[in-house]
């Protein structure tokens, strides 16, 4: 659908881009995503690109809105940073399975590195709202890439922060800071959105403590709609074959123990 | 000639002996199955939904990474994943059907005996409105080209069009459509593709798994566009379906006019799901504005004289 930019924020080493989109806030979810178009009708860039859900206002001033997240490195994400407001954006969503919640009120870990921080502020919301206790683990590379530090504080029990250079909080990855974590809090759900390495470490974490574990996974794609079979991972289905499975469709987020990691990179 | 209201003009399009709303078909390949673009449109508002190519036994499909984005292309080498038949005639076609979508199923042979196999079964299906068959398993070989072709129109049910999708490569275009037509294709699909390479800037390796991929989108547009005009001045009297780079009404329009007489939309629906069915309604109205007062009437235009344009509008 066409959206309309409402506002273009830089938030840390972030910049927060909100858009005007009735119909997508209203059946967002923790862990969806949307793709956005970029460059315009006649643009040389056709993938469209896709972003998790940071955060979503049902109703306001301007209706409903979406908030994604991102950093200016590539000429697509450059494209988004000149926008101004009153912009049109081609945005389509919500996308994926999202994250699954606990029925009951449960102690969960709710990780992420870097900007795979952004989906989990949605998350913790809901499961506060569930009476679950939400320990967040964040991680970057530097304080400066660090997402939603003082966010966090606002909706965690406990927040624990690693950086691989130390600038801030524990040095080192979210791997290293969370075996304490699930320790202290007697953990029974683990949630994890970042890079595959650390998906990959926090599901065996969650596993060795019999942790039911959740990773949203994120994989090139070209659609984001389930039609071009680009963002294939490897994960078991209900018969324990393993097959090549969208991730944009039938995931982002599956259960830590269906994916097959020996697969991946 | 004046605009007329875009209501009145007649799309209506004929492939073989199947009467279609209107010219404007999804690509096979990038639509998916109908449900995930049914989210976002309705596909029973599109002529013909092309299903991605079903084989026998089903496959996995190429190595990741799969499509990389180029200057106004995307290069993909996806290779035919699928599960093949058996799940697409239990599950995929009964929900086209159900939703009143015309089904054009694609179909892709190891062998010869494979393509009769798959036309058997889904050739004889009711509510399909074509049997597309898709040659690039069998490489630019003409000749084995029109074997596929003859045996899968021998074993589709009379009455149910064949239409014979060519291999990417618009080189000998004019004579592969000629001799899958010989062998009794009713429509001509020329691909809106060309085969590339992508190499990544930093390690000069190739990016794709499948190493080399397809290139589509708006920079394979003039490609299209030469292969329905070589194919259409050499046979005026052949059933063409374009495609290439379509991302707007205008764009269809421009194929229709090289000659095509209906057209394929395909990676435009990533960015937008309901590119296809968008495409519909601004052909519609391009051609209301231009006078014209069906599909039919402007196909093949550019290939008059200025003069004696009498249906267009400068």
């Amino acid at each position: 659908m066409r959206s309309e930019v409402l506002t273009l924020k830089p938030v840390g080493g972030y910049l927060h881009l909100t858009l005007i989109a009735d119909s997508i806030a209203d059946r967002a979810r923790p862990g969806s995503f949307v793709t956005l178009g970029i460059g315009g009708e006649t643009s040389a860039m056709l993938r469209p690109r896709a972003f998790w859900l940071h955060r979503v206002r049902h109703s306001g001033l301007y209706g409903g809105t979406v908030e994604v997240v991102f950093t200016p490195r590539s000429p697509a994400t450059r494209w988004l940073a000149q926008l101004s407001p009153h912009d049109p954006v081609v945005v389509t969503g919500p996308l994926g399975r999202p994250f699954a919640l606990p029925t009951e009120p449960v102690s969960c870990a709710v990780v992420g590195h870097g900007y795979g921080v952004a989906p989990l502020f949605m998350l913790a919301e809901r499961l506060r709202e569930r009476d679950c206790r939400v320990h967040m683990v964040l991680g970057a590379s530097t304080e400066r890439e660090l997402f939603g530090g003082l966010e966090a504080r606002r909706a965690a029990q406990s927040v624990t922060v690693a950086t691989a250079d130390g600038s801030v909080g524990i040095k080192g990855g979210v791997a290293d800071a969370l075996p304490a974590v699930l320790r202290r809090n007697q953990t029974e759900v683990v949630y994890a959105c970042g890079p595959l390495g650390v998906l990959r470490a926090v599901a065996a974490l969650a596993g060795s403590v019999g942790a039911w574990c959740q990773v949203a996974m994120e994989a090139q794609m070209a659609c984001g709609l389930g039609v071009c079979l680009s963002c294939v991972v490897p994960v078991r289905g209900p018969d324990n074959v393993t097959r090549p499975t969208r991730c944009c469709i039938d995931g982002p987020v599956f259960a830590g123990d269906r994916v097959d990691w020996s697969l991946l990179p | 000639m004046t605009a007329a209201p875009a209501g009145q003009v007649d799309l209506t399009t004929t492939i073989g002996d199947v009467r279609l709303a209107n010219p404007v078909m999804t690509a096979s390949g990038c639509a998916g199955n109908g449900r995930e673009l049914g989210r976002f449109c309705d596909l029973a508002e599109v002529g013909a939904f092309v299903s991605p190519s079903v084989t026998r036994d089903g496959s996995g499909g190429r190595p990741l990474p799969r499509v990389v984005e180029t200057p106004s292309g995307l290069l993909n080498a996806v290779g035919l994943a699928g599960a093949g038949i058996d799940a697409f005639l239990a599950i995929d076609l009964p929900w086209l059907l159900r939703n009143d979508i015309r089904p054009i199923v694609s179909i892709a042979g190891a062998n010869l005996g494979e393509y009769a196999e798959l036309a058997r079964r889904v050739g004889n299906t009711p509510g399909i409105a074509g049997v597309e068959v898709n040659l690039s398993p069998l490489a630019a070989d003409p000749v084995q080209a029109s074997r596929a072709v003859s045996v899968v129109r021998r074993d589709t049910a009379a009455g149910v069009p064949v239409l014979a999708k060519l291999w990417p490569g618009a080189a000998i275009v004019v004579e592969m459509a000629a001799a899958v037509r010989e062998s009794g294709a009713d429509a001509v699909v020329l691909p809106g593709s060309l085969p590339g390479l992508a190499l990544d800037s930093g390690t000069l390796r190739p990016v794709l798994g499948g190493v080399t991929g397809d290139l589509t989108g708006p920079a394979l547009k003039t490609v299209g566009l030469y292969a329905v005009w070589q194919v259409r001045r050499a046979m005026p009297g052949a059933c063409i379906v374009g495609s290439g780079g379509i991302r707007s009404g205008a764009d269809a329009l421009e194929y229709l006019a090289a000659g095509a007489n209906a057209v394929q939309v395909g990676s435009a629906c990533f960015a937008d799901p309901s590119a296809a069915v968008r495409v519909a309604d601004e052909l519609r109205r391009e051609l209301a504005g231009r006078g014209f007062r069906s599909a039919a009437s402007a196909v093949g235009v550019a290939h008059q004289p200025p003069a004696a344009r009498g249906d267009a509008q400068p």
